[in-house]
């Protein structure tokens, strides 16, 4: 097992904001079985904010505690500001990850980024 | 908090006897077994008896003809049966055939020893980790210089048919190495009988020390060994012999010999019964590896549609002590080699759990384990996106019909 900071150790435990919003307005899906790690963000947005967001993760201690770290982080966030949000610093607010596991953060934020794209196109769709 | 230690391949504890018999040998019998004055006759005596004990294990002759060479690791047999081997170039050729399923140890050289030049043949496995000895009859030609293949593995426990396995190299002539280290102490092995020429073991696998490892080698095969210096353990390998070590695994070897059907029957009885409480209890369940034909004491099971290091950490949390193949648990981050050449899907893969049951498993524990299996199963499960997606198509299918 590898050493994780309290903070991973603390989401892990306790992940946050799990499941799949209702009529969600934006999805995003990473990663597959066979790297180890996949992630599915779903996102509700009122007036370009991040009102809700949940997620199902399938992956190690690492995608656990970053999944529930980016939910926290997004939630509240205008879009713009949460497609800022960069896999280094979601693994800064975890207080950092081991180095072989700095792959999962990536997936995070991307999956997140994905849900927010797919809201965007399904509104640009909507014009 | 109540701990159940069900990783019992990664260490077994050292036997109090084990120990007991070590001791001396760090201070009243400290002496060097290649002196000629009277300090170095004991450790000497003791060396050798210890070469008795490790040869009665795996069905040796006594009659000093075949070589017990003591190393510190199985990992460093298994190095000095196949470079030892590839050194000495007693036989012509270029071609090493192994399996799929090799520890590391031997996988990892034989890769060193690919880009050298040699072509290695890697047997296939059937669905439970099997190889057949059709495949290795086609595998060997004249230009074969070694067969090596384990005796069991030790991640599925799967039990090869070693017999006719090492009759196939015999015809031709080839040298045949088993690495035995997940099977020896646990189930009979006889090199008179399977007709093997090498054989790796390791004695932390049965209650002796870790540092302890050994090489049958068979009268008349060549090696060349790995580290030159004095003439220790018949020249095959340099170096002060361990002798505490040594004694410790010649004890190990003969408790294990002694009490090895006792020793099989409670690991066993454990693991059958583990084995049926969490299949009547936690819902989509895998076993990996044979039903039957397996070491004792192993017990290999993929929770489906989560994630082995999510497991293994939750399980942890509960006291609960496991490994997983799973590609997170991994330093290289892939999954285990072994579970995909048996051709288990990534998903199921990435959630193996591999329980080990030792001499200190208990019965009462079973409901324990069985409680928080299911609980930790249950509780990633509802986060995962496979199970939810699972749960979706099965909801559909009802709809349907």
């Amino acid at each position: 097992m590898p050493m994780y900071s309290e903070k991973v150790m603390d989401h892990f435990t306790n992940p946050r904001n799990i499941g799949e919003v209702d009529d969600a307005d934006g999805i995003g899906e990473v990663g597959n079985p066979v790297c180890g790690d996949m992630m599915k963000f779903s996102i509700k947005v009122k007036d370009n904010r991040i009102e809700d967001v949940k997620y199902f993760t399938f992956g190690c201690g690492a995608a656990i505690a970053v999944s529930s770290m980016v939910s926290e982080m997004a939630r509240g966030k205008t879009l713009e500001e949460a497609l800022k949000i960069t896999n280094k610093q979601v693994a800064e607010e975890l207080g950092g990850l081991p180095g072989n596991k700095m792959h999962c953060s990536n997936l995070g934020a991307d999956a997140l980024h994905k849900a927010i794209h797919d809201y965007k196109e399904k509104q640009g769709g909507k014009k | 908090m109540k701990t159940v230690n069900l990783d019992y391949t990664a260490a077994t504890p050292v036997d109090e006897k084990v120990l007991e018999t070590m001791l001396p040998f760090f201070r009243e019998h400290f002496g060097n077994p290649s002196s000629g004055h009277s300090l170095g006759e004991i450790p000497r005596e003791a060396l050798e008896e210890a070469r008795v004990k490790v040869g009665r294990l795996i069905g040796a002759e006594e009659s000093g003809k075949d070589k017990i060479i003591f190393t510190a690791s199985a990992s460093e047999s298994n190095n000095l049966a196949v470079k030892g081997i590839v050194a000495a170039g007693k036989r012509k050729g270029n071609r090493i055939i192994t399996s799929a399923i090799e520890h590391f140890s031997i996988l990892n050289q034989l890769k060193s020893l690919e880009k050298e030049g040699f072509e290695v043949v890697k047997l296939p496995v059937d669905k439970y980790g099997l190889i057949s000895p059709d495949q290795l009859k086609e595998a060997v030609n004249d230009q074969t210089i070694l067969v090596s293949i384990q005796a069991a593995n030790t991640e599925i426990g799967t039990i090869q048919p070693l017999k006719e396995l090492a009759a196939i190299a015999k015809d031709q002539g080839i040298p045949f190495h088993s690495d035995a280290t997940a099977a020896a102490g646990w189930i009979p092995l006889n090199v008179e009988q399977l007709g093997v020429d090498m054989l790796s073991l390791a004695g932390d696998q049965f209650y002796g020390p870790k540092g302890s490892g050994a090489l049958f080698v068979r009268r008349g095969v060549r090696l060349r060994p790995l580290i030159e210096g004095g003439i220790q353990e018949k020249g095959l390998r340099a170096g002060t012999e361990n002798v505490p070590v040594i004694v410790g695994l010649g004890e190990a070897a003969r408790l294990a010999h002694n009490s090895m059907s006792e020793r099989s029957e409670q690991v066993a009885s454990f693991r059958d019964k583990l084995k049926e409480s969490l299949f009547n209890e936690v819902p989509h369940l895998h076993l990996n590896g044979h039903p039957e034909k397996r070491l004792p004491w192993n017990l290999n099971v993929s929770v489906e549609f989560v994630e082995g290091e999510a497991l293994l950490m939750r399980l942890n949390m509960e006291g609960i002590y496991v490994s997983s193949g799973s590609s997170c648990t991994s330093q290289a981050l892939k999954s285990s080699h072994v579970l995909d050449a048996i051709g288990l899907p990534p998903e199921l893969a990435q959630g193996s759990l591999l329980l080990a049951a030792g001499l200190k498993s208990r019965e009462e524990d079973i409901p324990y384990i069985t409680e928080k299996m299911a609980e930790v199963a249950s509780l990633l499960r509802m986060m995962s996106p496979l199970y939810h997606q699972y749960l979706k198509e099965a909801k559909n299918n009802a709809n349907v019909q």
